[in-house]
């Protein structure tokens, strides 16, 4: 077994430098790494290119790094419910990549599966299209998209084991799963980290080899966005 | 009467057919769920990786982990899987999801959409409504037909940023259902008590009109 343990989530953060591109997991707040994104706040690393599907609220999540004007450029396909996002984006101070969601997913996976670009049809005749390579396939116009490259990718998970091995709940599964192997260095953030031989194969969703540290975090908040509800009769 | 919120929801669900697989968008789209009939089967996908979403937990049950793009809380219904954000518009892309609802700030004669950007005014981004609306066979838009101020959102040739070109199948607003045909938009139903001149005046594209136009069924 190789043993991809870390103690502290400043050990997994270890690396991680100015202006580098790093990749995010979560859809909302939903399984985003918490404890890193704490961490990388404290740490003061700056001019940082985020990719993420989300970039947080203002008082969680990415939200605390752009407060803290830590990152240069966002890559996302969602931005709304952020406040100071949008101030920063519309002043200028911000440079902001708008993708179509489908799109981000696959660059990602593209990256973790080793293709440098694909087609696809989302976006084409809009401006997300403007200087992409534009080809026709059965009859339908598609747009070239490149593989993301990252330094580090940072996903979060609900169990994983000592050989990296993870395992996601619900829909926080979302871009954690395409992150992982994304980078040329992945850190998984895990609820519980388990010693090897305590998870069944059967049931991993990403192997080890996609990862090269995991931690357990100290704490989870697992703030909830849009709290709805419906009442007991 | 034009139809409020609920109504054009109740309406768009008669769309909604034995077998389909469903993607809703944000807003009047989500609405849509509460009034498909119960005596077919359905399964809802939600493209941040669920499929066979069920109602809104009792309170005290909520889970941070299982969420719609909407980022609401959420259930599952017997039989629902969870996937990565990859697969789950793999599945769009391939065109397993029969029908994508999703609301629009324009909508062109060509079925030509936009909805996720006013320049200099508001960008939240388009999240996954590019891939859907690229990808899908049968799009509905539910929106409304004026703005505030009372101009046509129906129009000959969308003049706000595009999330898709020529991809829009139906529209249904406060006024009408419009089907998108080569020759431009086809006026099919009519909301209960508003009349076809009243619909022309709201409507800055040249609707086709052939025949009796009847009355929607809500209920």
């Amino acid at each position: 077994m190789i043993n991809k343990k870390v103690n502290t989530v400043q050990d997994a953060l270890e690396g991680i430098k100015d202006s580098m591109t790093i990749m995010l997991g979560g859809f909302g707040l939903s399984g985003i790494p918490e404890n890193a994104i704490a961490e990388l706040v404290t740490k003061g690393t700056t001019d940082l290119t985020c990719i993420s599907n989300n970039a947080g609220v203002d008082d969680f999540g990415l939200g605390l790094l752009l407060q803290k004007r830590q990152i240069k450029k966002m890559i996302s396909s969602y931005v709304g419910e952020n406040a100071e996002f949008e101030r920063q984006m519309l002043s200028g101070e911000l440079d902001v990549e708008l993708t179509p969601q489908g799109t981000l997913a696959e660059k990602c996976r593209a990256a973790q599966a080793g293709i440098p670009a694909f087609f696809t049809p989302a976006g084409y005749g809009t401006e997300v299209a403007e200087g992409k390579e534009v080809r026709e396939f059965n009859g339908k116009m598609h747009i070239m998209e490149l593989a993301y490259k990252a330094d580090f990718s940072i996903v979060k998970a609900w169990k994983g084991d000592e050989a990296g091995n993870l395992i996601f709940k619900g829909t926080a599964r979302n871009f954690n799963a395409c992150m992982a192997g994304a980078a040329k260095i992945t850190i998984a953030e895990v609820e519980e980290l388990l010693p090897v031989g305590s998870l069944d194969p059967n049931e991993i969703h990403i192997p080890g080899i996609m990862v090269q540290r995991i931690f357990q975090g100290e704490k989870f908040e697992k703030r909830i966005e849009q709290r709805t509800v419906r009442k007991r009769n | 009467m034009a139809l409020g919120k609920e109504e054009i929801a109740k309406r768009i669900a008669k769309e909604v057919k034995d077998g389909y697989y469903v993607n809703l968008g944000i807003g009047i789209p989500t609405l849509v769920a509460n009034y498909v009939r119960t005596d077919i089967a359905v399964e809802f996908q939600s493209e941040n990786g669920v499929l066979g979403m069920g109602p809104f937990p009792f309170e005290g049950e909520e889970d941070a982990d299982i969420i719609n793009a909407g980022k609401q809380t959420i259930t599952t219904l017997p039989g629902a899987s969870f996937f990565d954000s990859a697969l789950s518009f793999g599945m769009i892309r391939s065109q397993k999801v029969d029908l994508t609802i999703l609301g629009a700030m324009e909508v062109a004669e060509n079925g030509d959409i936009a909805n996720w950007k006013i320049p200099g005014k508001m960008v939240k981004g388009m999240g996954g409504a590019m891939d859907l609306v690229a990808s899908a066979e049968n799009i509905i838009v539910a929106m409304m037909h004026v703005n505030k101020a009372g101009e046509s959102k129906i129009l000959k040739k969308c003049s706000l940023p595009l999330t898709g070109v020529g991809c829009v199948k139906k529209v249904v607003t406060e006024l009408a259902v419009l089907e998108v045909t080569p020759k431009g938009f086809k006026l099919l139903e009519r909301a209960p008590g508003v009349s076809v001149e009243h619909i022309i005046a709201s409507t800055e594209a040249t609707l086709i009109i052939e025949g009796d136009i009847p009355e929607m069924i809500i209920d």
